[in-house]
């Protein structure tokens, strides 16, 4: 019994060294890589304009159902003016960054993890480095640098589409003057609930990509599967392990920035 | 077998190959747990020649191109290339190699979201300082050798199967290696295809220049295009030397391997002869 916890303790702290490694020698390999600003354009490009459309619907339902609750829990208390102030603070401190990371582990973590999975089955990982192409340069850093970018943008444009949602249901939907509900936001919003939300992007960014990349780059380490099996399940664990991190993670920031 | 009778054995059968050899390697182990792959595997590679390593499915003839390529790591063992002795554990060692070395995987390991243009100008464009333009020459130039002018904008996917090695071997040879691995090459083709790429490898070392380190198990193709064939039995190379002395030797290992097709032969006759036929070993 003893034994078991002991293994279990030191297999998951090795793996978290060894993770650590992995996101140490990429973000240093990333110096003697050539030609990254194209390879960073063209992940910004898949991360970030790629994701868009998902980002734009999950936004826009996430800030439609906060103006609906909103409404009716404000109602109660004859404070329908402070819509605007509850959908903002919910969106920005919260919700767009928590969901925006989430969403963005589905489509682009989960498309990472498979290809870097499929790369390393067909020996695509190997053979750049029998070329003297460092991987994790080539494959890894500019996915974890385009991260940077990609996530707080469109956190940010979560937010947006959000608060216009919470307006939507709210003003043209149950009433509330917008100009009510827009002077709320602004009044609510402030300098350090936009550094917290992106604060929050950029960890959760950096967390989810460098999860994802790890689990599909060791996809042939996978316990008892091997070929598309071990690229389903590097797969599978590199999305539920990202969205535990950025729970996680949430909590953690949220605890010493609140 | 150890390093010491490998070397024995190639010195007998005169196969010591003439001029400094390019890569020499001694006293190689490699196991992966409980297995053991690599018995003190031993032999030298002459600069400018075709060497082949010949050997039984299993046997680890890939486990072996890995260790001398740096894909994986050796338990322990010599390997010197251009008679300095390697230590992968250094970066600067790691990029001379690699800028010198070139390898052939046996299922091409192509990107398959590059085209063939970009798949070839890959290496150039990751270790080299060379302009746009003129990575895009060497390319092309390439692909011309190759006959895959045509081809540039394909994406590997589009390509058939020799087309595809003939991409591989394109992307190989593009930064102007002196060594070329190759991991059986012929792994799946059909007997045409197979001369084929036999064909195309002694065609292109000799117009390259670059010395060839081949492992497959086609012994007639091997025995046809190889300036020496070493023979890798149960970890261990049981035999080193020419196509001739292979073809002539009487060691039972290369004789049993060398005249499967004989035996298989015989054992057909048998079967049609309604004799029972009791096989040494199953398939």
């Amino acid at each position: 019994m003893v034994g078991s916890i002991g293994n279990f303790v030191v297999t998951r702290v090795r793996g978290l060294g060894d993770y650590a490694l992995f996101v140490a020698q990429s973000v240093a390999s990333a110096l003697a890589t050539r030609r990254l600003p194209s390879r960073i354009a063209r992940a910004i490009y898949e991360q970030g304009f790629r994701c868009m459309p998902v980002i734009l619907i999950v936004g826009l339902f996430t800030g439609l159902v906060l103006g609906l609750q909103g409404y009716h829990v404000l109602n109660r208390f004859g404070s329908e003016g402070l819509l605007g102030a509850l959908v903002s603070l919910s969106l920005v401190r919260e919700m767009a960054p928590v969901l925006a990371a989430i969403m963005l582990v589905g489509q682009a973590g989960s498309a990472l993890a498979a290809e870097l999975g499929i790369q390393r089955n067909s020996e695509q990982i190997a053979a750049l480095e029998t070329m003297g192409v460092s991987s994790h340069g080539y494959l890894v850093a500019p996915r974890l640098i385009a991260s940077l970018v990609s996530y707080p943008m469109q956190t940010a444009l979560f937010v947006v589409v959000g608060l216009w949602g919470g307006s939507l249901s709210g003003s043209l939907l149950l009433g509330v003057d917008p100009g009510v509900y827009w002077s709320s936001v602004e009044r609510a919003v402030k300098e350090a609930d936009v550094r917290e939300c992106f604060i929050k992007a950029l960890t959760f960014g950096l967390l989810t990509i460098s999860i994802c990349a790890y689990q599909g780059f060791h996809a042939h380490r996978v316990r008892g599967s091997t070929g598309a099996r071990a690229v389903s399940a590097a797969t599978t664990k590199a999305v539920v392990l990202s969205c535990i991190a950025v729970l996680a993670a949430d909590y953690v920031i949220t605890s010493f920035l609140v | 077998m150890s390093a010491t009778t490998t070397t024995t054995q190639a010195s007998r059968h005169g196969s010591a190959p003439s001029g400094a050899p390019i890569l020499h390697v001694e006293d190689l182990h490699k196991s992966f747990g409980p297995r053991t792959v690599l018995r003190g595997v031993g032999f030298s590679v002459a600069r400018g020649s075709v060497f082949t390593v010949l050997g039984p499915s299993g046997a680890g003839k890939s486990v072996l191109l890995k260790c001398l390529a740096n894909i994986e790591e050796p338990d322990t063992g010599k390997i010197s290339f251009d008679g300095r002795v390697m230590d992968f554990r250094r970066k600067d060692a790691r990029a001379e190699f690699h800028r010198r070395c070139s390898f052939l995987f046996q299922g091409n390991a192509l990107f398959d979201s590059l085209t063939a243009l970009e798949n070839v100008a890959l290496p150039l464009e990751q270790t080299t300082a060379l302009s746009r333009s003129e990575i895009r020459k060497r390319s092309l130039d390439a692909l011309k050798q190759l006959e895959l002018e045509d081809h540039e904008d394909h994406y590997p996917s589009m390509l058939s199967g020799g087309m595809q090695k003939r991409l591989a071997l394109a992307r190989a040879i593009v930064t102007r290696p002196e060594m070329v691995f190759f991991d059986e090459p012929t792994a799946g083709l059909d007997p045409l295809r197979r001369n084929a790429v036999f064909a195309m490898i002694a065609k292109y070392q000799k117009v390259f220049g670059f010395t060839a380190l081949i492992v497959t198990h086609d012994v007639p193709e091997a025995l046809e295009a190889s300036s020496v064939v070493a023979l890798l039995y149960q970890g261990g190379i049981c035999f080193c030397g020419t196509p001739a002395e292979f073809s002539a030797s009487d060691h039972p290992v290369v004789a049993s391997f060398r005249d499967s097709s004989d035996a298989l032969r015989a054992t057909l006759a048998a079967v049609r002869r309604g004799e029972e036929v009791i096989s040494d070993e199953e398939p």
